[in-house]
């Protein structure tokens, strides 16, 4: 089990019903972290248009999470 | 340089800072908000931007733009928080010697800007309703 600061932001915000919570949880990926936030708020948003980053640095779904990490997750962008 | 702002665009002091002896002129892109979308009337935006991030990628655009497509300036800024109709939402000015450069640059920034940078934009419409633009789209495929 790790210690992860999960940051959400837009839509995934107003899913969870806060911007911020520090979670333990069994994940060694991004896309675990997404997935195991995403069961905890009920969201059902694809991985697909998401955007992910680690410590204020774009990652992939596949990047590995370290215990203390803080993991941003970005709903589908839309700029300009 | 990108930026982000909180506060109404100052265009003509951003097409000055990109003034260059050198330029024979500037291609300049515009993003407004529009009354319409998707057929809804929308009555304001707000942009929720995640600067630290943003303010970084948005620099990483302009100098892929400045690789692919020498110029010798430009200047992005986009908005955020809320827009009434006809604000503008972002600006982007590239100048060059010759205009090829400037308008490829030009199109490349805000299309990257656009698909690539941590900001959302949510439509409050004339009926009350309002929604994250993208997301539901996102949802259904």
């Amino acid at each position: 089990m790790k210690i992860i600061t999960v940051r959400y932001f837009a839509m995934f915000r107003e899913y969870a019903g806060l911007a911020e919570e520090t979670l333990e949880l069994d994940a060694a990926t991004a896309l675990d972290v997404f997935k195991l936030t995403q069961n905890r708020h009920g969201s059902t948003e694809p991985t697909g248009h998401c955007k992910v980053a680690i410590n204020d640095e774009m990652a992939d779904w596949s990047s590995t999470i370290s215990d203390g990490d803080t993991v941003l997750l970005f709903p589908p962008v839309a700029g300009g | 340089m990108f930026g982000v702002s909180n506060e109404r665009i100052d265009v003509e002091q951003l097409r000055e800072e990109i003034k260059n002896p050198g330029s024979g002129g500037v291609c300049v892109f515009e993003g407004w908000v529009r009354n319409q979308n998707e057929g809804r009337t929308v009555k304001r935006l707000e942009y929720e931007v995640y600067e630290p991030l943003a303010i970084l990628e948005g620099e990483k655009v302009i100098a892929e733009a400045m690789q692919q497509f020498p110029f010798l300036e430009a200047n992005c800024v986009h908005r955020s928080g809320l827009l009434e109709i006809g604000d503008c939402a972002v600006w982007v000015g590239v100048s060059s010697p010759h205009r090829d450069e400037a308008f490829k640059a030009c199109r490349f920034i805000i299309d990257e800007i656009k698909s690539r940078l941590p900001i959302w934009k949510k439509e409050h419409y004339v009926d009350g309703d309002s929604g994250w633009v993208n997301c539901e789209r996102c949802a259904n495929v």
